[in-house]
């Protein structure tokens, strides 16, 4: 079909309602930025899911941030997006203003040529992510060890997401899944064909332009719509079946599974990828960060499952907003509430 | 040669940096007086002024640099007021330990992007500060605007036709590759538009409002134009000018062209029966081959985006840091 058949199609689904969840935070992103978002008909109702690594991370590993970015002879290296994430006393960013040591990368790479410059100063990498970026992670550790390097560490809150689909399948009343496709160029597209047949529901692997997203929104329509279940690659220039072998094995060889706590989903058994063997000594304690004490009346978890719409919210665009986020998916730019404050245009 | 504190002082060594760097770069009657201050000829029309502080890093980046950039932002902040601009004053703080050669390279930059712009820099100020081999410029800049250029942000009309001037997005692009140590052959659009906005006034066109876009991008400035102008603006994603480069960049970091920043680029707002020539007048000059038109001005209020792909958009300013020290 052409966009513009694609386009009619959504608009005019006329089919039973629909409540189907988009996982991935970069196509919570792109539905709003293409306006695809605002072309569903009201009998479909796009819930965004727990895909953004930084709304899903608990509050305790942002306080284990925070501590080890005021201890003497630490600077903690993360992501921008992270710093601004509320932990139960102060930010990363709030850390930095009370003397705390904090840097940030744009890719994971660089913190080591940051390492390099002082190398009597013990660097905590904030390694957040889900299967996408673990490889890059593996091979960063990889060669912190073969470098030898002395002065580098990570805190993990790496994360694998058909075990949190599943989750939202045993709560939730969702009717098929866009699957995120960053995620299956690395697992492949079958990775979430157990919970297509646990589930009896569709998932869709969907792409990030807004020819490919509208293509996979089209696809879930059709099969949801008709209460198919299976698995559909909507992305096949880049995901295939089993995805990258190289990828998936640098994963095995440096990261194990355990259990990672989830914002909203709590902890989920063997959700999360731990530094093993020898490079367990890379480790600045991530294990059991299981606190998530969100601040009061703070909904961010019952959004991140689809319970709660971020309107839904009491905070929302009151005492949360983006200057001075209460919770994380106001924080991210692939958060969410900010997408939303921001789409509603009345925040000038 | 490294800048040492010394420089700083106020003493014999800054008086030797300012004479084998900034004063024969710079060079020109006003300022080779070398006084407290420029004595200069009272203006015909009326006096704008600006000011303006570049802390980019890198210092150097494909297509420009932080002197160039200086000189263009300074420059271009006076050209979109309908101001001739005439005199700049440049304020240098280095940090310790900066190359005499790097600061040389700098200095030779902005007096070439002064030449090119038409505008002498008249006085200027020195300091060091301990660091790591940084450097800060402030500039100010002085304008003529002429008798009958009434050009401000409160001046939409409903009806007016939105150019712009070019492709979106490569000055923040090259800042974000070059930290990335991405290699692309993206070039900084970091330019002065002065004879742009010259060669509008001068072909009767008649401006309703410039502004040049630079952080937080196109959406940031055709909001604030809106709330200026209590108008509704309306663009169309599929008019928008984006390089492939740019394209590209954005594709795989997740970026929005229309957040990014440049550094000589112009949205224009002029009245429908203008739109045709003040086009072919923007393309007709230097860094003006991609204009388009891209939106209209409409009663109402905020911005909206009609996307490529048959949705509409609300555009929102640039919330957050967006991408540090990116001028």
């Amino acid at each position: 079909m052409k966009n513009e058949q694609m386009a009619a199609y959504l608009t005019h689904y006329r089919g039973r309602p629909l409540r189907l969840m988009e996982v991935c935070g970069t196509h919570t992103s792109v539905l709003y930025r293409s306006g695809l978002r605002g072309m569903l008909p009201a009998q479909v109702a796009m819930l965004s899911g727990p895909g953004c690594p930084v709304c899903v991370t608990p509050t305790a590993y942002i306080d284990r941030l925070t501590e080890l970015s005021l201890t003497p002879g630490v600077c903690v290296l993360s992501f921008g997006d992270m710093l601004a994430v509320p932990g139960s006393k102060l930010s990363l960013a709030g850390a930095r203003a009370r003397g705390g040591r904090v840097g940030f990368f744009y890719a994971p790479e660089q913190a080591l040529k940051i390492a390099a410059k002082e190398p009597k100063t013990c660097f905590v990498l904030a390694a957040v992510g889900f299967e996408t970026t673990a490889p890059v992670w593996a091979v960063l550790a990889e060669t912190i060890l073969q470098q030898g390097i002395q002065n580098v560490r990570l805190l993990t809150a790496l994360k694998t997401m058909p075990l949190a689909m599943d989750a939202l399948c045993e709560t939730g009343d969702i009717d098929g899944f866009l699957c995120p496709g960053h995620v299956a160029v690395v697992s492949g597209s079958e990775s979430f064909r157990p919970l297509a047949d646990k589930w009896k529901k569709p998932m869709v692997v969907g792409g990030f332009t807004p020819e490919l997203l509208l293509r996979a929104l089209c696809r879930l329509l059709r099969e949801a719509g008709e209460r198919h279940s299976g698995v559909w690659n909507e992305y096949p220039a880049y995901v295939r079946r089993d995805g990258n072998s190289k990828a998936k094995a640098v994963v095995a060889r440096v990261f194990e599974t355990g259990p990672a706590c989830w914002r909203g989903l709590g902890v989920l058994a063997g959700s999360g990828l731990y530094l093993r063997g020898k490079y367990a000594a890379l480790d600045a304690g991530s294990g059991a960060l299981y606190d998530d004490r969100a601040p009061e009346g703070c909904c961010c978890g019952k959004v991140l499952t689809g319970a709660l719409t971020p309107q839904q919210c009491p905070l929302f665009g009151k005492a949360c907003l983006p200057e001075h986020p209460v919770g994380a998916c106001m924080v991210s730019s692939e958060g969410s509430c900010r997408i939303t404050y921001l789409e509603r245009g009345d925040s000038l | 040669m490294k800048i040492e504190l010394r420089h700083g002082a106020g003493g014999a060594d800054t008086a030797g940096l300012i004479d084998s760097i900034f004063a024969r770069h710079f060079h020109n009657a006003v300022l080779d007086k070398m006084e407290d201050g420029a004595v200069l000829p009272r203006p015909a029309g009326e006096l704008v002024l600006t000011t303006d502080s570049f802390v980019v890093q890198p210092l150097e980046f494909s297509g420009g640099n932080i002197g160039r950039l200086a000189v263009c932002g300074t420059v271009n902040d006076l050209s979109c007021m309908g101001a001739v601009p005439k005199y700049l004053t440049a304020g240098f703080i280095l940090e310790e330990g900066l190359e005499t050669d790097t600061l040389e390279r700098m200095v030779a930059s902005m007096a070439a992007t002064a030449k090119e712009a038409g505008v002498s820099i008249v006085a200027g100020d020195t300091k060091v500060i301990e660091g790591n081999g940084g450097m800060y410029i402030n500039t100010a800049g002085a304008g003529i605007r002429p008798q009958g250029r009434c050009v401000s942000a409160a001046n939409l009309c409903p009806g007016d036709q939105l150019i712009l001037s070019g492709t979106l997005g490569e000055h923040h692009a090259v800042i974000l590759s070059s930290r990335m140590g991405l290699q692309t052959s993206l070039k900084s659009d970091c330019a002065p538009l002065n004879a742009m906005t010259e060669a509008l006034f001068s072909a009767g066109v008649s401006v309703h409002t410039m502004r040049d876009i630079t952080r937080g991008g196109l959406a940031t400035v055709a909001c604030e134009l809106a709330k200026a102008s209590g108008c509704a603006l309306a663009i169309e994603e599929s008019a928008l000018p984006v390089s492939e480069g740019v394209h590209a960049l954005c594709g795989i970091l997740g970026l929005d062209p229309l957040t990014m920043g440049n550094e000589g680029k112009l949205l224009i707002a002029v009245p429908q029966a203008d739109t045709a020539h003040a086009l072919a007048t923007v393309k007709a000059v230097p860094y003006g081959e991609n204009a388009a038109v891209i939106g209209t001005v409409c009663a109402g209020s905020g911005v909206t985006l009609q996307t490529a792909i048959g949705g509409r958009r609300v555009l929102s300013p640039l919330r957050g840091e967006g991408l540090p020290r990116i001028c």
